[in-house]
């Protein structure tokens, strides 16, 4: 029987370790190997032209992604509209202006909404939200862009809230107390200086935020209408929409292994992939400089 | 009054203010109503439906009638693959970051391989897993291709809170045990992982939780709706509670809709209890934290 | 005779800030060593080479050898956890682990392999009668470390190294965070344990510093400017740097 040997111990630790520390490489990696071998040949079979034109009706071989990237795009841009006002609003409100009170039932809230599985509000949008929109705006189906956009809306809100209201808390007092002393109301503060001074986190808070709703599945898919159609004008708002996120997830089930439509579909994995890289990187890159020029300014 | 001072512009602020503040009441409660409203009527809808039969039958009648055990059942079998997978290795690779890794350029990177995790759509995950599990490592439509699925995507989550809960261990500690003759593996293993194991495990409960209600990563990798029996092996098709929702909510004609909220009811409950069981560690541990 | 000597030591971090430059002093067995000098003077940064605790952090460059019983600390191969075990160090704040009072003391042992029970609870209390706690805290040898005073927790800080039965302890400003009698029950401490121990100690006032030294050593700015027997720095030093410190010029 061998006694243990605490500095060898020390080594092949150290060194199972290291393999774990690099783990995160190696199945970002990984994730981008399976996602090109299965993706690439579209690019191949389908061709990059094919793929980039405005019909998608995969029964008739009619692979262009163009309409899916529209649907994200738009029901992404309509999510931010509504989150943006509504998370940096209640944000601020949080930050700046609610009493303790306040703070303490909405923090809880906002906590409660961001834990919510986004089956369920899927789930909720289909028997509350869509007969709704159907009814108050007169449409042929409540399933339209608007409808999802305000769900993913939901679902952005206490990313943004979040967030925004740290970058908020983080602005030293000194700069309000500041303004104050120089008679600006608190009204004049909060929006002269206080959330200029936050904007880096702010910025960072929509970021992920679109990140997130860009990548949101299952909430959209029931509430969007799955009609594979490019959005035109600005009637496309009230008409039903396809994301990328959906058609993955709604057609993957019916597609044989290895048959173009099935790489067509890993291709959109890709390009969903690459957005989401890019999105989260950007942010994390914003909030770093911003991190680093705030801590040479208050040094 | 200073000779600087307008009347009616101080009016004009006073007004402003006041009109603002009440405009982002107004906003914020816009904002968190809706939750609180949603969270209300699916109880009010949805516990009518809650029996013990509800929760522990096999569904009967097309998943119309009967219960949803094996969903209840499949979530759980999940959520157990997930933490085998993730937890481990996640603990070990924070580990790492908290404790061994320099700054240098290897170490960045890391950072950003865990940042871009964390941000890939979960359908993008359900894609990986089949391409990755499913096809290439043969295992089929199963419990173990959708946990190990499941178990990457919450992996990032796993490594931050681990990393997180190590930093906050006071460096004392650190200092102290090394000069008292122990290697860097000793101190971490009866000091500072000790010490931190609190905050690492409420981080895991609730990024587990986060795993256990996802649909997008089970759909292609694990998840089946009409199963007659239960699963008996880890390479079965499994009911998961987030699927079958979303299947008997678009996909079946004549679902009643109390069996729907109340499907919806437990998937919440399910939520609910593990962020109980998370508050319950974290405060726990506060009260008896030696430093 | 010289336990340690350290010849010609220079330490540089890896921020450029160079901390000790050309060091050559040598350590007096069992008599009590004061290394003393206003604040960034390299004392604490000197004690921290000599137990190779510098590993932890950022270190440049290494200059120059310190010298054990003829080994030299500073070689890569070194065995570093058998020599934290044989210098020991007290740190300027008390910091007791998360752990018991017995914990603590036997945390040392534990690491270097004792598992026996009998064997660790003895030392233990060896240790702390040592210190003269044992009195104090025997009947609370199961609470956790921080539940007891401060003074007492620095004492049980000296006990956790003289468990490891080491043949020098060093000690950083060991009563800047206690009051007057218990600072004074630690100087009176150190007076006893010189005998069978070899002691460094970096004060935090200069009163302490004339107290305490058998032999005294005067940093300044990463350097030795002067050293001597006794009380001799503090009443008739010959350099005139050591002089103005000593007479409260700067500080």
């Amino acid at each position: 029987m061998f006694k243990p040997n605490p500095i060898r111990t020390d080594r092949n630790v150290t060194y199972i370790i290291k393999i774990a520390g690099y783990s995160s490489i190696l199945f970002l990696a990984l994730i981008f190997f399976f996602l090109l071998q299965n993706g690439i040949p579209a690019l191949k079979e389908t061709g990059l032209a094919k793929l980039f034109q405005s019909t998608w009706y995969p029964t008739e071989a009619y692979f262009g992604i163009l309409p899916l990237l529209f649907g994200s795009l738009l029901v992404t841009f309509l999510a931010i509209l509504i989150a943006l006002p509504f998370g940096v609003g209640t944000a601020v409100f949080i930050s700046e202006i609610a009493p303790r009170a306040m703070k303490e039932i909405l923090k809880p809230l906002v906590e409660i909404l961001a834990g919510m599985p986004s089956v369920v509000l899927g789930f909720i949008g289909i028997v509350v939200v869509v007969p709704y929109m159907q009814r108050t705006l007169n449409l042929p189906t409540g399933q339209a862009a608007i409808t999802g956009a305000i769900l993913l809306g939901l679902i952005a809100i206490p990313t943004v809230v979040s967030i925004a209201e740290d970058a908020l808390n983080a602005v030293p007092q000194s700069y309000r107390q500041a303004a104050l002393a120089m008679g600006a109301t608190r009204w004049q503060t909060i929006w002269g200086i206080t959330v200029p001074a936050a904007k880096t986190g702010i910025l960072t808070a929509i970021m992920l935020g679109i990140g997130r709703t860009l990548g949101e599945t299952m909430a959209v898919m029931m509430v969007t209408g799955n009609a594979a159609v490019m959005p035109e004008g600005l009637q496309s708002i009230f008409m039903p929409v396809r994301t990328m996120t959906a058609t993955i997830a709604s057609e993957m089930g019916e597609v044989a292994k290895g048959s173009a439509h099935y790489a067509v579909l890993f291709f959109i994995g890709i390009v969903l992939f690459i957005f989401s890289l890019i999105i989260n990187i950007l942010a994390s890159w914003v909030s770093t400089r911003g991190r680093k020029r705030s801590e040479r300014i208050l040094s | 009054m200073t000779a600087f001072e307008d009347q009616s512009q101080l009016k004009g602020a006073h007004w402003q203010e006041r009109f603002g503040d009440a405009a982002l009441w107004v906003l914020s409660l816009i904002t968190v109503l809706p939750i609180l409203g949603i969270v209300i009527y699916i109880i009010y809808k949805g516990a009518p439906g809650i029996t013990w039969e509800f929760l522990t039958s096999m569904p009967t009648n097309g998943m119309r009638e009967g219960g949803i055990f094996p969903a209840i059942l499949g979530t759980l079998l999940l959520t157990l693959g997930c933490f085998l997978f993730a937890v481990p290795l996640g603990i070990a690779a924070g580990i790492y970051i908290a404790e061994y890794a320099k700054d240098t350029a290897a170490t960045r990177a890391i950072r950003i391989a865990i940042i871009s995790l964390a941000g890939v759509p979960s359908v993008v995950y359900g894609l990986f897993g089949l391409g990755m599990f499913v096809v290439f490592f043969k295992m089929g439509v199963s419990i173990l291709a959708a946990s190990m699925t499941l178990a990457i995507m919450t992996l990032p989550v796993v490594i931050s809170t681990t990393e997180e809960a190590l930093r906050s261990v006071p460096n004392a500690f650190r200092v102290v045990s090394i000069s008292l003759g122990a290697t860097r593996w000793q101190t971490v293993w009866r000091i500072i992982l000790k010490e931190g194991m609190p905050g690492i495990l409420t981080g895991v409960i609730l990024g587990l939780e986060r795993a256990a209600v996802e649909t997008a990563p089970i759909l292609f990798t694990g998840a089946a709706f009409y199963l007659p029996t239960l699963p008996t092996s880890p390479l079965d098709p499994t009911m998961a509670l987030p699927y079958h929702i979303y299947v008997i909510s678009t996909q079946v004609p004549g679902m009643p809709l109390t069996v729907q909220y109340a499907t919806v009811l437990v998937l919440l409950f399910f939520v609910l209890v593990m962020n109980l069981i998370a508050t319950f560690v974290r405060s726990r541990a506060r009260a008896r934290r030696q430093w | 005779m010289d336990i340690i000597q350290i010849e010609d030591f220079s330490i540089t971090y890896a921020d450029g800030a160079e901390s000790l430059r050309g060091i050559n002093l040598g350590i007096k067995e069992h008599a009590i060593n004061v290394l003393f000098g206003p604040a960034g003077g390299g004392k604490s940064t000197l004690l921290r080479a000599i137990n190779r605790l510098n590993d932890l952090t950022d270190v440049k460059e290494v200059k120059g050898s310190i010298l054990f019983k003829k080994e030299n600390l500073l070689d890569s191969k070194l065995d570093v956890t058998r020599l934290r075990r044989r210098i020991g160090i007290v740190f300027s704040r008390p910091m007791p682990l998360p752990m018991t009072v017995t914990q603590n003391v036997t945390y040392g042992l534990e690491v270097a392999g004792e598992h026996d029970r009998g064997k660790l609870n003895e030392v233990a209390e060896k240790a702390l009668r040592q210190v003269f706690l044992w009195d104090e805290v025997y009947d609370r040898l199961n609470d956790p470390a921080i539940a007891i005073s401060g003074g007492q927790q620095q004492r049980l800080c000296l006990a956790r190294v003289l468990a490891l039965e080491p043949e020098v302890i060093m000690l950083d400003e060991p009563t800047s965070a206690l009051d007057p009698v218990s600072t004074a029950r630690i100087e009176d401490l150190l007076q006893t344990l010189k005998e069978k121990y070899t002691i460094i100690l970096v004060p935090h006032n200069v009163q302490q510093s004339s107290r305490m030294a058998d032999y005294a050593a005067f940093f300044l700015q990463g350097e030795l400017i002067e050293t001597g027997e006794g009380k001799k720095l503090f009443i008739a030093p010959e350099d005139k740097r050591t002089q103005d410190y000593v007479e409260g010029r700067f500080g």
